[in-house]
């Protein structure tokens, strides 16, 4: 899932003989078996338990783990699912929640059940943020912190020296309650990102926020009551402190309500992760947690009719249902009132309606309700922009980046943004459709000590951070490497040394003497190469080193010498060098 | 168990051993000095295992060692240090070679062959990083000794190849710190050596250690902080180390880059993978603009902090950094700020939001985004947006210092900075307003900003709300609605937290007399005048109501038409005000008034000079009384003071120095009548009255000199002279009075005593001002001191009574500024008729809230006095952070004061006020000797005067009804 769409989010990662499976989500859009990503891509026969190695848990939405009962209970999984904390605690709440409205109220059958849930979750294992987890003796994760909402955590799974990041979704921003995600160069072979919003840049958080409160407080002080239809957990929260901390700052009186239930379960694990949360809520709640709201009490129906000022979160944030509904009903024919709608609609929403400007409903009963109450719009989304995405990548360093999560148009464009910019290819694969990617994997080989040693002692001091070139014999026996010197690896594999010699001949346009011209090279050889030990034999040849040079006149032409270079295999090096050097010429004789 | 045993045994043994030498040494170390050194050898020698020796060393280290016995004591150590095998040993003595030469008054360039030839044979890579750290200090403290650090940065040098990364940073640290600056100088010298330092520490910036990176880095900006000019190319190398792993060397290369670029700004760069070229000065902001949206926050912090000292980038790319290229789905957005813009230039108001009102417009060409540009762009949103306050305060540090060098930025930058004013940190909202302060001169608040601004006025914190006085004090505002609602804000202000009254008033001042044209056409709406019906008459007591007549009369001092729509009773208002809120109301021409403002308004350009003159004359006819009879005498001093009195709450800006010379006068007056011959020739039945007369005059005289050494700031050494001089003289009276009423000569013998002994502080203190002092009372005195010394206490109190009445008054000489401390307790108010409950026993904290003004170091002087009815004062002393300096010369002190007692039957009202708390030993006296050491100054200063502290009360005493409790059982 997750493939050039938004929802479902399920990927499958093969790294270096391992098996993951990053989230396991639902889909919000279809109720039929779209719903549920299709596990019988991953094996057609045989339990998911023995392909699979593990299974990580990015955060609580439901676009990302609802589908986890299933696909452990239904479908059969019992190795251990990762997530973080925080996740693990809110997680259950969701799901129960979901598993209420598709079951009870819309009476479908052939879903998980509550018991379920928890069975799943005792399959859970919890990790910390920066805390490796050895998953078994090759694979092991890693957990970075993701900003997005409570929990929410990228994380980098290894094996060997290949390794995949997995953002889940992520906020490059830091908001009222949360910090931005961080990632340190990990230079992972692939970084698989979401692009929920490929194509925007946002503007400050700042101007919308100002905004936000400005509204509020306007139709506060004009004695109107204030309706933010929100979805129970993340920008609930975020408003709520936001609210909070402005009424705390401007002395307000007006109550401030949250609609019961789910909310205050979620607020009382908010209070316990303070750790998550960004700086200024982790530096202050040693004196007081910001997420014991001072003006933000429960919300009761009653209330809804109480005269004067107020502000109110109800659920659920479409205005399509429940309690929000409800209090819309009663509060939208008096002008002085308000509806914040702080996220995005479904068409066919109440939600979507007013906000494209009907300001006559019909409700059902046909009752047609005039909406006279003011209807704001602000956009409070926690997902990195694309330039959030790009610094993403270059803080990361990946070697390859791979989409998810977002529209097919708008990946095209940043994946080309990306190809460009850092010239990294980048990957976009649409659901079911698998894409390899080349590493440069790092293969470790035993060395003797004997070797190293000798071979360390050639040459100038070592420079850990250089690579230096060895000689030596690789041996691949029994799927381990070793390097040995050559004289082991023969003695290893009972083969008898061959010798190996180059001899080369290079003509020299010299009138003189046989033995002269061998003086003329000697001297010169002597000269140049002053390291090496150049000898000048009795019977009229040259050594250099354990290079054999002779010197005869060319049979037919007496004022050409030929002379003779021949070398070993292991002198290759030396004896190109010197041929070359000889294929010069000599120069110009100084009597 | 035998082994067990053995071991105990010996650990006691090795313990009494340690105690006895302890005594030992220590007898030693007292009588003679090079024992000192003596004593270590034979520690280091008994010592049996390199623990032992390494206890001794760390005792030895918690000792001084004198400068002379210092050469043995290393040359011991050296000589152990050869024979030890340990290598933490040896590590302890290297360290305590470099400790050892870092006494004062050593020279240690006879130990540094010594210290050099150790390296040669070391093995151990720690011993060799400190051993290279003793050179250092070496090194350091022969800085006038090229030859000497020619050869350390030598020996450093050759250290650098070794493989363990505190070796080698020791050594780029060491050539950092002695490594030559200066070319010409040193020439043979480097062309036999050949090595240019720049090149050495420049090879290393790619060192596989990070921290060796970071060590090179920091080296090189150390060669610069010393002078040298660092060479240009090492900037394409800075840059590299600028996607390096480690946060501290990109946190180190941001500042040499920095340096470069402050360095070579005009020189030109070529841009990567483009044929264009551009200045290092904007390719270097670039960069470092990069660097904000770093990962590491300490180098976001340090690139923001750095940015804002950047003045000479191009306005291009300074501009770059605001921009943020909005986008939605392809399709280029404006910013909020650009529709806020266009909405206010297009003269519509904003109705609010609505769905898809921000949808974006023009398509915009795919190639031509780039989302990662390598300028500058955004940085500052960035930074302002960060996750850290650190960063987002360094951001907006950032912004000030941009913003004042060009008024364009500042322009510009004006949208950011208003959205920080929503911050959740307090410490950035009120950053960013005092930033906006800074840069008001250079611009005009939008009406949206404005509302923005003004909308930050309901803060609850109290420094925001004040900050926001200030800066509304000092704003342009664009229009007259601006003023309108800025007036209206301001009033809801008032209504919310009446504290701050005053801060809005000042604030609103300001705001009139710089836009009386705006306020024109407000008046009849804001006095509420009608033109056919008269309206009721405000109450003006109202704070509003003054609030805006303060606002109007300000406008209407440089808008002449304004009087002219004012009715009647604003006019008795006007009058009203000028006298009671004279600081606030400005004197206006008037037309119902004529003759009053022409006599007033000519004098207002030259208004200093008369009052000026008027305190010197009546100071002139003073000083030339002596040719009066004393009756005259002490009436002309009487007028005089009753006059400067007046005087000083007429002028506020002389009344330090009015009250200043009242106060002289008056202990001048007090002396005088004190020392009238009549009384002193009665009879001793009736001395009783004449008496406490006159050591009551004593008394306050002294307690007068206090207030006015130590109340009043800009006093200088000529008044302190004469203060003390007064002193002296109150002193005389005491001791006369004394010896008038105390039988027997014992006691009088120590008074005498103790009274020359001032005298002779006096002249040794003040001998440079004793020429002034011709025919003073001090002057006579010293001339009599030889007769005084060898006299009986009678014949002394007799000289001195004769020359106290002889002496002459001194001129008391006036200097340019003067000014009283004065303390303003503005909370409690003490107008509260609901008591404090509490329960007995048990402690309540009260806000104290108060402005200072021409206190000098608050933090030290100042102290709060809780007495409670039965008598019993508590003195409290506020911690340093409870003081704020808004302004020069205020201070603010907001505090709370602890307060506790037994159970009451009723409530009661305690009395708080502020002291100053003096010391005469910090008095300016002592500090005209300069303060070298602080034992140097206690010696000049006069033993007897020492322990004297004391406490002015300078702040008239609240009153707090509190009650507490008995505890319930």
């Amino acid at each position: 899932g997750a493939g050039q769409d938004v929802g479902r989010s399920c990927i499958l990662v093969s790294i270096a003989g391992k098996n993951v499976m990053l989230d396991c989500g639902m889909h919000m859009g279809y109720n039929d078996d779209r719903r549920f990503p299709d596990f019988s891509y991953i094996t057609q026969n045989g339990r998911l338990t023995d392909f699979l190695d593990c299974v990580i848990i990015s955060h609580f939405h439901l676009d990302h783990c609802g589908a986890l009962p299933y696909f452990s209970e239904m479908v059969g999984y019992d190795g251990p699912i990762y997530m973080t904390h925080p996740t693990k605690a809110i997680c259950p709440i969701l799901l129960e929640d979901y598993r209420k409205i598709t079951v009870d109220k819309k009476g479908e059958t052939n879903f998980f059940t509550s018991q379920m849930i928890k069975d799943c979750m005792k399959k859970v294992v919890a990790v910390h943020l920066h805390q490796t987890v050895q998953v078994d003796e090759e694979l092991e994760i890693k957990a970075y912190y993701a900003g997005h909402v409570l929990g929410a955590a990228m994380f980098q799974i290894k094996v060997g020296c290949e390794s995949v990041v997995y953002t889940g979704d992520y906020n490059m921003t830091p908001d009222r309650h949360l910090g931005a995600a961080w990632i340190d160069k990990c230079r992972p072979d692939l970084l698989i990102s979401e692009s929920t919003y490929a194509t925007t840049i946002r503007d400050s958080k700042r101007c919308r926020e100002r905004d936000f409160l400005k509204k509020v407080h306007e139709t506060v002080e004009r004695g109107g009551k204030v309706l933010i239809p929100v979805f129970a957990l993340g920008r609930a929260q975020e408003l709520c402190i936001l609210l909070e901390t402005f009424w705390e700052r401007m002395n307000l009186k007006a109550p401030i309500y949250f609609s019961t239930g789910l909310t205050e379960k979620a607020n009382h694990y908010y209070k316990l992760f303070i750790t998550w949360t960004n700086q200024k809520i982790r530096k202050t709640f040693v004196q007081r947690n910001m997420f014991e709201f001072k003006h933000i009490k429960a919300f009761d129906r009653a209330f809804a009719d109480n005269p004067g000022p107020m502000v109110v979160f109800a659920t659920p944030g479409m205005l399509h249902a429940g309690q929000s509904l409800q209090i819309f009903r009663k509060w939208a024919g008096n002008e002085k009132n308000m509806v914040i709608m702080p996220g995005y609609c479904v068409q066919g929403t109440v939600g979507h309606k007013i906000l494209s400007g009907q300001r006559k409903l019909e409700m059902e009963g046909r009752q047609i309700l005039e909406v006279k109450m003011q209807v704001e719009y602000m956009s409070f989304s926690a997902h990195a922009d694309a330039k959030g995405i790009m610094q993403l990548i270059r803080q990361a360093e990946p070697r390859n980046v791979l989409l998810v999560h977002g529209e097919a148009k708008k990946m095209e464009f940043l994946k080309q943004k990306i190809e460009q910019e850092f010239h990294v290819s980048c990957f976009m694969p649409a659901n079911g459709e698998t894409t390899t990617i080349l590493t440069n994997p790092c293969i470790p080989v035993d060395i003797s000590l004997g070797l190293l040693k000798r071979e360390t002692v050639i040459g100038p001091l070592p420079d850990a951070k250089k690579p230096k070139l060895m000689h030596g014999t690789l041996l691949m026996k029994d799927n381990s490497f070793r390097l040995v010197s050559p004289e082991q690896a023969l003695k290893e594999l009972g083969l008898a040394e061959h010798q190996l010699r180059f001899t080369c001949r290079v003509h020299i346009q010299d009138p003189r003497k046989e033995h002269e011209t061998v003086l003329r090279v000697y001297n010169h050889l002597k000269g140049i190469l002053k390291d090496y030990s150049v000898q000048h034999l009795p019977d009229g040849s040259i050594t250099v080193e354990s290079i054999l040079i002779q010197a005869t006149a060319h049979s037919e032409d007496q004022g050409t010498k030929v002379l003779l270079v021949s070398w070993t295999y292991q002198d290759e090096e030396l004896g190109s060098y010197l041929t070359s050097l000889l294929k010069k010429g000599l120069p110009q004789s100084t009597p | 168990m035998a082994a067990h045993l053995k071991k105990r045994v010996y650990e006691e043994f090795t313990k009494v051993v340690q105690q006895q030498h302890e005594d030992l040494s220590s007898k030693k170390l007292r009588l003679t000095k090079p024992s000192k050194s003596a004593a270590l050898h034979v520690d280091l020698c008994k010592a049996t295992s390199p623990a032992d020796a390494l206890q001794y060393l760390l005792q030895f280290a918690r000792k001084p060692v004198e400068v002379e016995s210092v050469e043995g004591v290393v040359r011991i150590l050296l000589e152990h240090y050869y024979k030890e095998n340990d290598a933490s040993v040896r590590l302890k003595i290297a360290s305590l070679l470099g400790l050892l030469s870092k006494t004062a008054g050593f020279s240690p360039d006879c130990i540094m062959d010594d210290a050099i030839n150790t390296l040669q044979n070391e093995k151990s890579h720690q011993v060799l990083a400190q051993l290279l750290d003793t050179l250092l200090v070496i090194g350091t403290k022969l800085p006038e000794n090229p030859s000497v650090r020619m050869r350390l940065v030598e020996v450093a040098c050759k250290h650098l190849t070794d493989s363990s990364h505190g070796v080698r940073n020791k050594c780029l640290q060491l050539i950092g710190c002695l490594g030559p600056v200066e070319k010409g100088v040193a020439k043979e010298a480097e062309s036999q050596a050949a090595k240019d330092v720049q090149k050495i520490i420049g090879d290393h910036f790619n060192d596989q250690d990070p921290r060796v990176r970071t060590a090179a880095i920091k080296a090189m900006l150390q060669l610069h902080e010393r002078g040298l000019k660092l060479q240009q190319a090492i900037y394409s190398q800075a840059c590299k180390l600028l996607a390096d792993d480690y946060e501290q060397v990109r946190s180190a290369a941001v500042q040499l880059i920095w340096v470069l670029s402050q360095l070579y700004p005009e020189s030109i760069v070529p841009i990567p993978s483009s044929n264009e070229e551009i200045r290092l000065v904007d390719d270097a902001f670039g960069k470092i603009c990069h660097m904000v949206s770093d990962g590491s926050w300490v180098v976001r912090v340090q690139a923001a902090k750095l940015l804002g000292s950047m003045q000479q980038v191009s306005s291009h790319f300074l501009e770059q950094t605001l921009d943020k290229k909005l986008m939605s789905d392809l399709r280029r957005k404006r910013t909020a700020h650009e529709r806020a813009k266009e909405l206010y230039s297009s003269g519509e108001f904003s109705s609010g939001r609505k769905w898809g009102d921000d949808a974006p417009k023009e398509e915009i060409d795919t190639g031509a985004v780039n989302l990662i540009e390598s300028g500058a762009c955004g940085a500052f949103v960035h930074g302002l947006e960060d996750e850290m306050y650190e960063v987002r305060i360094a951001a907006v540090e950032a912004l000030c210092m941009l913003a004042q060098s060009s008024p364009s930025f500042a322009e510009k930058c004006l949208d950011f900075l208003v959205d920080m004013f929503n911050d959740e940190i307090e410490e950035v909202r009120l950053q960013s307003i005092h930033t906006m302060r800074k840069i008001s001169n250079n611009i005009t608040l939008r009406e949206d900003q404005l509302d923005t601004v003004l909308a930050v006025l309901e803060d609850s914190s109290r420094d925001i709300r004040e900050a926001l006085h200030e800066l509304l004090c000092c704003t342009n505002v664009s229009t007259k609605e601006g003023i309108h609602l800025a007036l209206v804000e301001l009033l809801k202000n008032l209504t919310k937290y009446p504290t701050d009254r005053e801060s809005i008033w000042k604030c609103l001042k300001f705001l009139g007399s710089r836009h009386p044209t705006l306020v024109l056409p407000l008046v009849p709406e804001l006095l509420s005048t009608h033109p056919f019906f008269d309206t009721p008459e405000p109450d003006m007591d109202d704070p509003a109501y003054i609030a805006v007549l303060v606002l109007i009369f300000n406008a209407a001092k440089s808008c002449p038409t304004m009087p002219a729509l004012f009715s009647d009773h604003t006019f008795r208002h006007y009058a009203y005000l000028r006298d009671s809120l004279s600081h606030l109301v400005p004197p206006l021409r008037l037309p119902g008034r004529k003759l009053v403002s022409s006599a007033v308004s000519p004098s207002i350009t030259p208004h200093e000079d008369p009052s000026q003159q008027f305190l010197h004359q009546s100071l002139e006819r003073v000083y030339n009384f002596q040719h009066l009879d004393p009756r005259g005498i002490q009436e002309l001093l009487e007028f005089t003071i009753r006059d400067l009195q007046r005087l000083g709450e007429l002028q506020s800006e002389l009344a330090g120095m009015a009250d200043f010379t009242a106060t002289y006068l008056q202990c001048q007056l007090l002396l005088i009548k004190a020392l009238q011959e009549k009384l002193w020739n009665v009879a001793a039945p009736l001395y009783l009255k004449q008496n406490a007369l006159a050591s009551a005059a004593a008394k306050q005289i002294l307690e007068e000199t206090y207030k006015m050494e130590f109340m009043y700031s800009g006093v200088e050494s000529r008044q302190v002279v004469i203060i003390h001089h007064m002193r002296l003289q109150a002193k005389a009276l005491q001791l006369i009075v004394t010896a008038r009423t105390t039988r027997g000569v014992e006691p009088l013998f120590g008074m005498c005593e103790k009274f020359l002994q001032e005298v002779d502080s006096f002249q040794r203190c003040f001998i440079s001002e004793l020429p002034h002092m011709q025919g003073s009372f001090v002057d006579k005195l010293l001339d009599l001191m030889p007769r005084l010394v060898t006299s009986k206490p009678s014949e002394v109190v007799k000289i001195l009574q004769t020359t106290l009445r002889q002496s002459t008054f001194l001129h008391l000489p006036l200097p340019e500024q003067l000014h009283r401390a004065t303390a303003n307790i503005i909370e409690p108010t003490g107008e509260s008729d609901n008591p404090l409950r509490f329960t007995s026993g048990l402690v309540v904290a009260l806000d104290v809230d108060a402005t200072l003004e021409h206190v000098q170091d608050p933090q030290g002087t100042v102290k709060v006095q809780v007495l409670y009815p039965d008598g019993q004062a508590q003195l409290i002393h506020p911690k340093p952070a409870d003081f704020r300096n808004p302004g020069p010369g205020r201070h603010r002190l907001i505090t709370q004061v602890y307060l506790s007692h037994t159970a009451w039957t009723e409530p009661c009202q305690i009395e708080v006020r502020l002291l100053l708390a003096y010391n005469s030993n910090r008095s300016k006296a002592s500090t005209r000797i300069p303060k070298s050491t602080w034992s140097e100054s206690l010696e000049a200063l006069p033993p007897s005067e020492n322990g004297i502290e004391g406490t002015i009360p300078f702040s008239k005493p609240v009153k707090v009804y509190i009650m507490p409790k008995p505890a319930r059982r």
